[in-house]
């Protein structure tokens, strides 16, 4: 089972910050085939949010095919997460570390290196876009 | 599927000053909804007047279909905590279920007790002893217990430290998951309701400002910065609730149904209390110069 949080002040919906969290735990296998979701009355209990809220984000959980709703018993997960496997991770993980030394060596500071990730892997996705 | 509450020109005037006037509203079943605005605002008329506890001056106003409770019938249909949760200081809390089971027909005692239990409260205790908290989770017991079509709540956390808040919200949204009731829960503190409201109703200087889904609330109203210019000169669909100048900059807070299609502006989304920020200093502006509004 998973415990969800909630920013306030990051300006995501909550329903969206709750789907994220659920997509996240799939990704890194906190979560497998067959778990079960807190309950919406669970979920409502600790957040304090509108159960709304949540049946809305389990809803669309649901249509991306990563959970299935039973009635009266709860909601499971139905699909794990994982493109590409660990071993696959390692090794481009330890790239990336190499990567960033390089950068901080080269001056950058964290703020710098973020933008120029998000910037970079924007660009980088788009170019894909207009490829397909 | 019927409002929870629909009114039509609803106004209440007390000797000379309208509390509340022009009231229209058509909210739907199956939503908590927040009733925010300033004290004084009109929150407090509003929700007596749902309750049944006052009468209009103008206008009309059904509740769950109905006139606002009048007939025990429809009475059973209502619950309603007015400001400060009131309860019977002299009274125990076993005293205060005892009391609710003989008033009221389809009282659910089991819930009752079992959400005392839960809160771990002393049944013998007297109400007058207990925290602020305890007091407001009593309070609102002795309203879910007799199991409402729809609650009525006047600021119900306004009085209670931040984890008695919390803890209050939690009770309550347990409640609207398991129960399937509808709520009205007033606040002057948007930051109360932002994560538990559907629908948000902003009441200022007696007028509805606006009312909505909050999901189409924070969808139809933008943060607009851009070089200084005239906001008078925006298309017609854009409806400014707010503007700020600098000698080179304008900020506006609009309001459209459309896309802004203007490259000269920065659009940003706009949080919930922003957007009642905005509505409130328009009314503020307003105030300042009369001799723009149209005499009503």
């Amino acid at each position: 089972m998973i415990d969800f949080h909630l920013d306030a002040h990051s300006g995501v919906a909550p329903y969206l910050q709750l789907i994220h969290q659920v997509r996240q735990a799939l990704r890194l296998g906190l979560l497998s085939e067959g778990d079960q979701l807190p309950t919406v009355k669970d979920v409502v209990g600790l957040l304090a949010i509108n159960p709304n809220t949540v049946l809305k984000a389990y809803r669309e959980l649901e249509y991306e095919g990563l959970v299935a709703a039973r009635p009266g018993v709860g909601t499971f997960v139905t699909r794990t997460l994982g493109d590409g496997s660990p071993a696959a991770i390692a090794p481009l993980r330890r790239e990336l570390q190499r990567w960033l030394g390089k950068a901080r060596r080269a001056g950058l500071d964290e703020e710098s290196i973020e933008a120029l990730m998000l910037t970079t892997f924007r660009s980088a996705t788009e170019a894909e876009e207009d490829i397909a | 599927m019927t409002a929870i509450i629909k009114a039509s020109g609803l106004g209440k005037r007390y000797r000379r000053r309208w509390a509340l006037s022009g009231c229209t509203l058509d909210i739907p079943a199956g939503q908590v909804v927040g009733l925010v605005g300033p004290n004084g605002a009109g929150k407090t008329t509003l929700l007596h007047l749902a309750a049944g506890l006052l009468q209009p001056t103008t206008g009309t106003i059904e509740v769950l279909g109905g006139p606002p409770p009048a007939t025990p019938a429809q009475l059973a249909r209502v619950g309603f905590v007015a400001q400060d949760s009131p309860t019977y200081s002299a009274l125990s809390v076993a005293d205060h279920l005892r009391l609710g089971a003989h008033l009221n027909p389809g009282w659910d005692a089991a819930m009752a007790s079992e959400r005392i239990e839960r809160l771990g409260l002393e049944p013998r205790q007297r109400a007058g002893k207990l925290s602020g908290g305890e007091r407001a989770q009593l309070a609102l017991t002795l309203a879910l217990a007799k199991r409402p079509e729809v609650l009525l709540l006047d600021e119900p956390v306004a009085s209670l430290d931040p984890l008695a808040r919390r803890e209050f919200l939690q009770g309550l949204m347990e409640a609207v998951a398991d129960q399937g009731l509808s709520v009205v829960l007033s606040s002057h503190l948007v930051a109360d309701l932002e994560r538990v409201c559907d629908y948000l109703i902003v009441l200022i200087a007696s007028q509805v400002q606006i009312a909505g889904p909050v999901e189409h609330l924070l969808t139809t109203h933008h943060l607009l910065t851009g070089p200084r210019r005239d906001p008078a000169r925006l298309p017609e669909d854009q409806h400014v609730i707010s503007a700020r100048h600098t000698d080179r900059q304008t900020t506006l807070t609009v309001r459209t149904e459309g896309p802004i299609l203007d490259p000269a502006w920065v659009v940003s989304p706009i949080g919930l209390e922003d957007l009642v920020l905005a509505y409130m200093s328009r009314t503020a502006a307003t105030k300042r110069r009369p001799e723009l509004e149209v005499q009503r």
